[in-house]
C-alpha cells in the first residue's frame, strides 16, 4: 500500500474542492434551467408567442407576450447594428492604424475596459438624460441608442481580441502585393477573421437582448408592436420584471414563460454564433 | 460557379480600373476616419461624466458631500438624502457574493487549465459560456422562485437557532428577501466570469515550468502552490476584483430579490436596497419632489465612480500580469 504522504493528502483534499466547486457551478446552472423549463413550459401556448396582451391580460386574461419578443429583437439587432458601425472601424483601427504599442493605443483600450465595466444601468440613467435633451420620449430609438452604449465596448474588446490573433504573414503578404492598409483590412482581414468577428457580434446581440437596466427608462413599455422608431417598444426582460411583480397568479406564470422565451433566445443565440463561426471559418486560410 | 466566377470577375475589373492615385485618397480617407473614431471611446466616457456631474450638481451644492455619504436616512421628501444605507446595501450583498463565488470560481478555473482532459474541457467550456449568457432577469426569476423560499424556509431558521451567538446571522426579518438571497443569486453570476479571467491569467504560465516542477516529483497541487500561484496571484486578484465591480453594478437580479429596505442592514438575513436597485426603482418617474432626480444621479455617478475605481486597478494589474509572459 502506497503511503499517504502529507502531501498526498493536500493533493486529494485541493482536487475534492475542485470537484466540488465544479459540481456547484453545474449544479446551480442545471438547476436554474430546471426551474425555469418545470415552471415555463407548462404556461408557454402558442398564444403566448403569436399575441400581443389583449384587453384585461394584465388580470389574467388571454393574450401573449409577442409585442415583447418582437421588442426586444427589435432593440437588440438596432442595438447591435448601430455599435458594429462604429466597432468595426475602431477595431480595424486600433490594430491596423494605430502602432500596437502605442500611448494611444493602450489609452483607447484602457477607455474602452472602463466602458465595458460601466454598470447597464448606468448607461440606463445616461440615456434616458440624453434622451430628454434630444427632445425623445421612451422610443425605440432612445432604446437603441443606449443599447448600442452597452453593446460598443463589448463588441469592440471582443474583435480587438480576434484581430490581435490575425496572422502578420498574410498581412504583410498583402502589402507586399502593393495593396494599400484599408484595401488589406477589408478584402484580407476582415474575410479572415470573420468566424471570430461574427462571435464577436453575436456575443454583443445577446448580452443586448437580455439586458433589463438599459432598456429600462428608455425603451418604455407598451402592448403594441412598434411601427416606428418613435414608438414606445417592450422588451422581453422587461416583460418578466412586470409580470412578475403582479398579484395575479396566470400574470406570474406568463412572467415564467416570457423567461423562459428569453433563456431559449439567448442560447440559440449562443449555439447560432457557434454554428456560424465554425462554418465560415472554412474560408479562412489555416 | 461560372455566375460567381463572372461575378468576382467583374468586381476585378473594376478593381483594375481604380488609378494608383484614388486608391491612395481612399487610404487617406480611411486613415482619417479609423483614427477619428479611435477617440470615441474616450468621448463617450467624457460625455458619460459631464453629463452625470452636470445634473447631480445641484444636490452636490445644497448638501456636503458627508451629509450624503454618511448620512442615513431616505427621505426625498423631506429633503433627506443619505446615501449610506445603499452603499451599506451594495457592499453587504457584493462581498458576501464574493466571498461565495471567488474561492469556487478559481478551484474551477485551476481544474480547467489544469487538470482537465482536453474532452472534459470541451465539455465544461460551453456550460460555463451558458451561465455567462443567461439574462439577468432570468437569474432574478430563479432566485425570487427557488433561493428566497430557501432562504426563507430553511437557512434563516436553522443558521439563526444553530448560530443564536452570531449577530449577523440574526434578523427579525421573515421573508426570504434578503441580502443572502441577493449574494446568493449574484454569486451564481458572477462565477462564469472570474473563471474565464482566472483561467486566461493561469494559462499564461509557460508549460515547461509546470513540467520541470512535475519532473522532479512535486505533486500537481505543490505544482500549482509553488509555482503557479506566485505568478498568477496578481492576475487572479484582478480577476476577483473585477468579479466585485460586476457583481456591484449587476441591477435587476439583485433588486428582486434583496427586498428593497432603505435601512442600514445587520445581518445576511436583513433586507437591504443595493445602489443600482435604488435607481432603477426611482428613476425614470415624474419627479416633483425637489432634488430627487440630481440625487438619483448622483447616486449613478457614485456607482460609476466606485465600479471605475475596481477596474482600473484591476486592469493595470491584468495588464501587468499578462504582459509579463508575453515579454
Amino acid at each position: 500500500m502506497k503511503k499517504l504522504t502529507r502531501r498526498h493528502l493536500e493533493e486529494l483534499i485541493a482536487q475534492g474542492l475542485m470537484y466540488l466547486s465544479l459540481a456547484l457551478v453545474a449544479g446551480s446552472l442545471g438547476w436554474i434551467l430546471f426551474t425555469i423549463i418545470q415552471r415555463g413550459a407548462p404556461a408557454l401556448t402558442w398564444d403566448m408567442i403569436t399575441k400581443t396582451p389583449k384587453g384585461g391580460f394584465y388580470l389574467g386574461k388571454e393574450g401573449g407576450v409577442l409585442n415583447a419578443i418582437l421588442g426586444s429583437l427589435y432593440l437588440a439587432l438596432g442595438g447591435t447594428l448601430l455599435a458594429l458601425l462604429f466597432s468595426l472601424p475602431i477595431s480595424l483601427g486600433l490594430n491596423m492604424y494605430i502602432p500596437r504599442k502605442s500611448r494611444w493605443a493602450l489609452l483607447v483600450r484602457s477607455v474602452l475596459d472602463v466602458l465595458w465595466g460601466i454598470p447597464s444601468i448606468v448607461y440606463g440613467a445616461f440615456g434616458f438624460t440624453l434622451m430628454l435633451a434630444m427632445g425623445l420620449r421612451a422610443s425605440l430609438l432612445a432604446g437603441i441608442i443606449t443599447l448600442a452604449f452597452v453593446e460598443l465596448p463589448i463588441m469592440v474588446r471582443a474583435m480587438d481580441e480576434v484581430l490581435r490573433r490575425m496572422p502578420r504573414d498574410l498581412e504583410n503578404a498583402s502589402y507586399g502585393l502593393g495593396a494599400t492598409r484599408i484595401e488589406t483590412a477589408l478584402r484580407v482581414v476582415v474575410p479572415q477573421m470573420l468566424p471570430g468577428l461574427v462571435t464577436a457580434v453575436m456575443l454583443a446581440f445577446g448580452r443586448g437582448i437580455g439586458d433589463a437596466a438599459s432598456v429600462l427608462f428608455t425603451a418604455g413599455y407598451t402592448d403594441r408592436i412598434p411601427t416606428s422608431l418613435m414608438d414606445p417598444t417592450a422588451s422581453l426582460p422587461l416583460a418578466v420584471f412586470f409580470q412578475l411583480s403582479m398579484p395575479y397568479p396566470e400574470v406570474q406564470k406568463r412572467a415564467y414563460a416570457a423567461a423562459l422565451i428569453l433563456t431559449i433566445l439567448v442560447l440559440l443565440v449562443s449555439f447560432l454564433s457557434r454554428w456560424i463561426s465554425a462554418r465560415l471559418s472554412r474560408y479562412s486560410i489555416k | 460557379m461560372a455566375q460567381a466566377l463572372q461575378e468576382s470577375q467583374k468586381i476585378d475589373k473594376r478593381e483594375a480600373r481604380k488609378t494608383l492615385a484614388s486608391r491612395q485618397r481612399d487610404e487617406r480617407w480611411a486613415s482619417i476616419e479609423f483614427r477619428a473614431l479611435s477617440t470615441l471611446p474616450a468621448i463617450l466616457f467624457g460625455v458619460i461624466l459631464v453629463v452625470l456631474l452636470a445634473r447631480s450638481w445641484p444636490i452636490l451644492q445644497q448638501k456636503s458631500l458627508m451629509d450624503l455619504l454618511l448620512g442615513d436616512t431616505w427621505r426625498p421628501s423631506e429633503g433627506q438624502f443619505g446615501f449610506l444605507p445603499f452603499i451599506a446595501g451594495s457592499l453587504w450583498v457584493t462581498i458576501l457574493a464574493m466571498l461565495f463565488a471567488a474561492p469556487v470560481s478559481i478551484f474551477c478555473a485551476i481544474y480547467l487549465s489544469e487538470y482537465a482532459r482536453p474532452a472534459v474541457k470541451a465539455l465544461i467550456k460551453p456550460l460555463i459560456d451558458i451561465l455567462a449568457a443567461i439574462p439577468s432577469v432570468v437569474y432574478g426569476l430563479w432566485g425570487v422562485l427557488v433561493i428566497v423560499p430557501w432562504v426563507q424556509g430553511s437557512l434563516a431558521p436553522t443558521l439563526g437557532r444553530w448560530f443564536p451567538f452570531l449577530p449577523f446571522f440574526n434578523s427579525s426579518n421573515p421573508t426570504g428577501y434578503s441580502i443572502l438571497s441577493g449574494a446568493l443569486v449574484l454569486a451564481v453570476m458572477v462565477v462564469p466570469f472570474i473563471i474565464a479571467i482566472s483561467y486566461e491569467v493561469m494559462r499564461t504560465v509557460p508549460r515547461g515550468y509546470l513540467e520541470a516542477s512535475l519532473a522532479v516529483g512535486a505533486t500537481r497541487w505543490q505544482t500549482m502552490r509553488y509555482v503557479v500561484f506566485p505568478r498568477v496571484a496578481g492576475g487572479l486578484i484582478a480577476g476577483v476584483v473585477l468579479g466585485t465591480s460586476r457583481a456591484f453594478g449587476e441591477t435587476m437580479a439583485v433588486l428582486m430579490v434583496v427586498g428593497n429596505n432603505p435601512i442600514i442592514p445587520h445581518s445576511i438575513f436583513d433586507a437591504a436596497y443595493p445602489l443600482t436597485a435604488l435607481i432603477a426603482n426611482n428613476y425614470g418617474e415624474m419627479m416633483s419632489i425637489p432634488l430627487y432626480d440630481s440625487a438619483l444621479l448622483a447616486s449613478a455617478l457614485l456607482l460609476m465612480l466606485i465600479v471605475l475605481l475596481f477596474n482600473v486597478f484591476a486592469a493595470l494589474a491584468l495588464r501587468r500580469a499578462t504582459a509579463r509572459e508575453e515579454a
